[in-house]
């Protein structure tokens, strides 16, 4: 019998922070600016140059760490993490090892093990090949990006699939923005994530040998990276070769894993207390102004949806954790807001129209014209194929959804007016089988007189008011 | 021109603001004997002093200064005495020579020293040797071997150099000058390059203790460039005392006893300076700093270990020497610091990043930050019983140049008596305290933090009992 | 105490490249020193918090404000490899390989 095997999963993801200037001097942030264009003594190493810690940077890492539910150090401090790299000018990084600023707390359903501060590296750009690391030629560094100020967001191992992965760093991201400390953007790399994986078989509680995959950076390689990942183990282990501890690089455009470094490379960092920085003691008022700048996060959201507006979990989620759709939907809300539940359901349908990534704010649908079509579907004044349409139409060229219906004719058909009764008639009479069957209680036989008058209509009536008028003439005598 | 040199800094500062000395000509004075002298003390001399206000005006009064290589001065040559800086050219100021030029003194030029200040004997320097103006066949003493050289020569009228473990302290004493080792935090270290940056302090080397006073009170003060760095708590007082009624002295006989193997001239020294310190009304009496024999041990992985790091920004990508720029990376970056690097450097690179290795660090590194705490706790206790603690400064007078440089260890016992005060952090000095065998001798005072003024104070009244003349290595 | 392969890997991990003679003289005067320092080893230190700043401050702290940068110029002024590429200037160095990466 084959084993059944589970992964287990735990992310590192880099983040960098929105202050105005880099964690230990006064170069401004920039992205896409001339390189070495944002320089100085302290951020390119010169001899003699001191690193001063960034007040902003301490206050969106205390910012992160209550946002998480973390435990606060008391005291942390800096450590320099020596390694020689063309992109760290010092050949130390600055950042912090045994005693970090947050440590513990939970996003959603995942632990957190810790939140450190640290600076970022250069950009090391290859000529020639663009960004693979390769054996030979040149490379030239632009110190622009270097001592950025990073986050580092460990999670336990609590991760249990791919679409885990990517559907929990969703959350951490929105969770981020929110928070207002970041662009989380990972196409600019201001958000980065690496991960731990092992498998195990199905009922262990112990863990397997992990590997590190670096260059996850972006959803979609999240997902294939650790899909590829954990069958690769998988098979190994079912061919009954163990799994080494490695460091691995994932290429998206091979879907393949290339072992980082060999094992005789391995780094010995030589940690050790930054001199030149003294530690941190988040006082009482940091942490008071830390927690005074946190607005309502999307768990919480999530669950005022779910107990103010009475919508579905998975609904109340799927609006909260991507911020831009929480905020669109409450705007519709704010526009009338009498059957929320309906109008939360035409979130989805918008976001079907204008792709999956594209932030509704920034469509020509305005958030009082969804709630309007809401509000009329639900008055019957249109049908609800005919709202799709009159939406598919304010996607395209925004407008008011009531001009639109009266446009294009798109009102729903009653009774009495329209010649509705005539249609459900004509139906009756072109399928008399049908009409034999509903009339001897067979309800399934509506079918296909629902569907002639809806075809007649082209949608415009409303599936209800026509079923009420045929059961009126056919119903059991 | 004769009469100025012979003047103080101090001197000379009056000088010029009372108008009877022209500040022009006080600095050519100066610039001409630094830039004819022979002593392999200077590694670049100014043309003339940098432009700005009226040096009248100013309580530095147009005194021009030397300053040791390693602090970084915008568009000067600032190479720490390394060959891996040759011509390096920093695009900024060290805070405390900002401080200094912008309080009267202007730069003479930039003083010889042991590469990145690790050394006894200035032999390390990346430039050669320096000498020692009493005797030109020995060391000066270093690291800051050049500041001191060039003070005791006349070659400038003061100096500002940087104390380690004994870098301006020992150089002082061995040159026959005053080394001041300020407390650390009093001083801004940003533009300095670094050494060990716990420890790293810089100070003033001068021809007498109004002068150390004088451009000490210049150099204080918190850096918001500097994270350790504090504001000095009031203003450096200038040095008045006449005697030492109610200063109580202690001397450890750790550091005075036989493990240091003191000279039998320099204990002479030592032990007159205490009568003439009894004589003005000091009560001397020894005292026990148990954990500084350990000093030196501790002190020698610390410094190493923040120095591996201090020196791995020395890869040649941004500034510096580069060799085999064509090979890969990792050849590039090791001949690169092979080539540019000299022994002594080498040596402690290696020293301090086996202390800090995997497995290691406990050990070392992590046992040495454990004596450093015992030991700054050994000088909270003695100083809850003296005001002041007296060793001499070195074991030894200036020795013979090449007569140590075969035995690293014995090299690291020149700072046997000054390293214990680096590592807990607190102010020293050493004022010469007469000659042993035609070589200056140095008497060492330590005193709690933030102690500078009293202990300048104290400084004053012994410098004067003791009348020591400095006047042969100004020839 | 120190020997010639501890020599080589501490001086790999420092990218310090040592000749023969280097190596054998480093592993003595190495061996020595550290024969010495060795003696801090057997103090009781139990319970004895380390010393990493002499200075009791903390927070030390920078406002979040820029400063003025250098112009690129004056950035790569002492450049070994100043290498000109369409985008602008940047350090030159020769391409690291794999297994150099962090």
């Amino acid at each position: 019998m084959r084993t059944e095997y589970e992964p287990v999963i735990g992310l590192e993801i880099h983040v960098q922070l929105s202050t105005r200037t880099k964690m230990f001097c006064g170069c401004e942030l920039s992205f896409g600016d001339e390189p070495n264009t944002h320089t100085c003594a302290v951020c390119l190493g010169l001899p003699g140059a001191l690193p001063v810690v960034n007040e902003r940077a301490i206050h969106f890492g205390l910012m992160i760490g209550l946002a998480f539910g973390c435990d606060i150090a008391e005291r942390s401090e800096f450590h320099r993490k020596n390694y020689f790299y063309p992109d760290l000018p010092k050949g130390y990084q600055i950042s912090q090892y045994d005693q970090p600023l947050c440590r513990g707390g939970e996003v959603g359903d995942v632990r957190i093990h810790r939140v450190h501060l640290e600076e970022d590296a250069a950009k090391l750009n290859h000529l020639g090949e663009s960004g693979r690391i390769h054996g030979s030629g040149r490379s030239w560094v632009d110190f622009n990006r270097g001592g950025t100020p990073l986050v580092e967001i460990v999670t336990e191992p609590d991760i249990r699939s791919p679409e885990h992965a990517r559907e929990w760093l969703t959350l951490l991201r929105t969770t981020l923005r929110v928070l207002g400390v970041s662009d989380v953007n990972m196409a600019e790399g201001s958000l980065r994530c690496d991960a731990n994986v092992s498998v195990r078989p199905v009922g262990s509680t112990e863990l397997g040998t992990k590997t590190e995959l670096k260059n996850l950076n972006s959803f979609r390689f999240l997902e294939r990276g650790l899909r590829a990942e954990i069958r690769r183990q998988i098979d190994l282990l079912q061919a009954g070769e163990p799994v080494v501890q490695e460091t691995l690089h994932y290429d998206p455009r091979s879907d393949r894993l290339t072992p980082l470094r060999s094992k005789e490379e391995a780094h010995d960092y030589r940690y050790f207390p930054e001199p030149d920085l003294v530690p941190v003691l988040a006082t009482e008022e940091m942490i008071a102004a830390a927690r005074a700048a946190i607005p309502e996060l999307p768990a919480d959201r999530a669950a005022r949806f779910e107990r103010e507006l009475g919508l579905s979990a998975e609904r109340a989620r799927l609006l909260a954790f991507r911020s831009e759709l929480g905020d669109y939907y409450e705007r519709a809300v704010a526009a009338d807001g009498e059957d929320p539940v309906g109008l939360a359901n035409w979130i989805p349908q918008l976001v079907e129209r204008i792709g999956p990534d594209a932030n509704p704010a920034e469509s020509s649908v305005a958030p009082e014209s969804l709630a309007t079509l809401a509000a009329m579907v639900a008055a019957k004044e249109v049908s609800r194929d005919a709202a799709r349409e009159v939406l598919t139409l304010l996607v395209r060229e925004g407008g008011d959804p009531r001009t639109i219906v009266e446009r294009e004719g798109l009102g729903a058909l009653s009774g009495e007016g329209d010649g509705l009764a005539e249609i459900v008639q004509r139906a009756i009479e072109s399928d008399p089988a049908a009409a034999a069957q509903v009339r001897s209680g067979n309800r399934k036989a509506l079918g296909p007189l629902v569907g002639y008058v809806m075809r007649e209509t082209k949608g415009r009536a409303d599936g209800g008011e026509v079923t009420r008028l045929i059961l009126e003439r056919l119903g059991p005598s | 021109m004769t009469e100025l040199i012979d003047l103080t800094a101090a001197q000379a500062a009056r000088g010029v603001q009372t108008g009877e000395i022209g500040a022009a000509e006080l600095f050519e004075a100066y610039r001409r004997r630094a830039a004819g002298e022979e002593l392999n003390a200077f590694l670049w001399v100014a043309d003339s002093p940098a432009a700005g206000g009226s040096p009248a005006d100013r309580p530095l009064g147009g005194v021009p200064l030397a300053v040791k290589d390693l602090f970084c001065t915008e568009g000067v040559p600032s190479q720490a005495g390394s060959r891996i800086l040759e011509g390096y050219r920093p695009p900024y100021t060290a805070t405390v020579v900002a401080k200094l030029t912008a309080a009267g003194a202007p730069l003479l030029g930039k003083t010889n020293q042991d590469e990145f200040a690790m050394g006894s004997s200035n032999e390390n320097s990346g430039y050669g040797a320096v000498l020692n103006p009493w005797d030109r066949g020995r060391v000066p003493g270093g690291s800051s071997g050049g500041s001191a050289a060039a003070v005791a020569a006349g070659l400038a009228p003061w100096a500002i150099g940087t104390d380690t473990g004994g870098s301006i302290r020992q150089p002082a004493a061995l040159c026959g000058i005053v080394g001041l080792k300020p407390t650390y935090g009093a001083c801004s270290r940003y533009g300095m390059i670094a050494f060990a940056s716990s420890l790293d302090q810089a100070g003033p080397l001068t021809r007498d203790v109004t002068d150390a006073a004088l451009l000490f009170r210049h150099m204080v003060g918190h850096d918001p460039c500097d994270s350790t760095s504090v504001e000095f708590p009031g203003q450096v007082a200038l040095p008045v005392a006449e005697d030492l009624r109610g200063i109580r002295l202690g001397v450890p006989e750790e550091l005075t006893g036989d493990a240091g193997g003191v000279q039998s001239g320099v204990r002479e020294s030592f032990e007159a300076t205490l009568n003439l310190a009894e004589g003005l009304g000091a009560s001397v009496e020894p005292c026990r700093l148990p954990h500084a024999p350990h000093a030196l041990s501790a002190y020698y992985l610390i410094a190493p270990a923040e120095a591996s790091a201090n020196l791995a920004r020395y890869d040649g990508v941004r500034y510096g020497l580069r060799v085999d720029g064509d090979a890969d990376l990792i050849t590039m970056y090791s001949r690169t610091r092979a080539r540019g690097f000299g022994p002594e450097v080498k040596r402690r690179i290696m020293l301090g990043t086996y202390a800090l290795s995997s497995g290691y660090y406990d050990a070392y590194y992590g046992t040495a930050q454990k004596v450093r705490t015992k030991i700054s706790e050994d000088f909270r206790v003695a100083f809850e019983q003296f005001d002041f603690i007296a060793t001499p400064t070195s074991p030894w007078t200036a020795f013979e140049l090449g007569s140590k440089t075969d035995d690293p260890l014995a090299m690291y016992f020149n700072d046997f008596c000054t390293v214990p005060m680096s590592l807990a952090g607190i102010p020293a000095i050493s004022i010469p305290s007469g000659l042993s065998e035609g070589l200056p001798v140095g008497f060492h005072l330590a005193g709690p933090a933030f102690s500078e003024s009293r202990l300048l104070d104290v400084a004053y009244a012994l410098e004067r009992a003791i009348g020591f003349d400095g006047r042969v290595a100004r020839t | 105490m120190l020997d010639r392969a501890q020599v080589l890997h501490v001086a790999r991990l420092a990218r310090l490249e040592l000749d023969d003679d280097e190596v054998q003289r480093m592993a003595a005067e190495l061996s020595h020193v550290l024969d010495h320092i060795e003696k801090i080893r057997e103090l009781d230190l139990d319970g004895v918090a380390p010393t990493s700043h002499v200075v009791d401050i903390v927070n030390r702290l920078r406002a979040d404000e820029p400063m003025p940068c250098f112009p690129p110029e004056v950035a790569l002024a002492a450049a070994p490899e100043p290498l000109r590429t369409a985008a602008g200037t940047g350090f030159g160095v020769p391409s690291p390989l794999a297994d150099e990466s962090p």
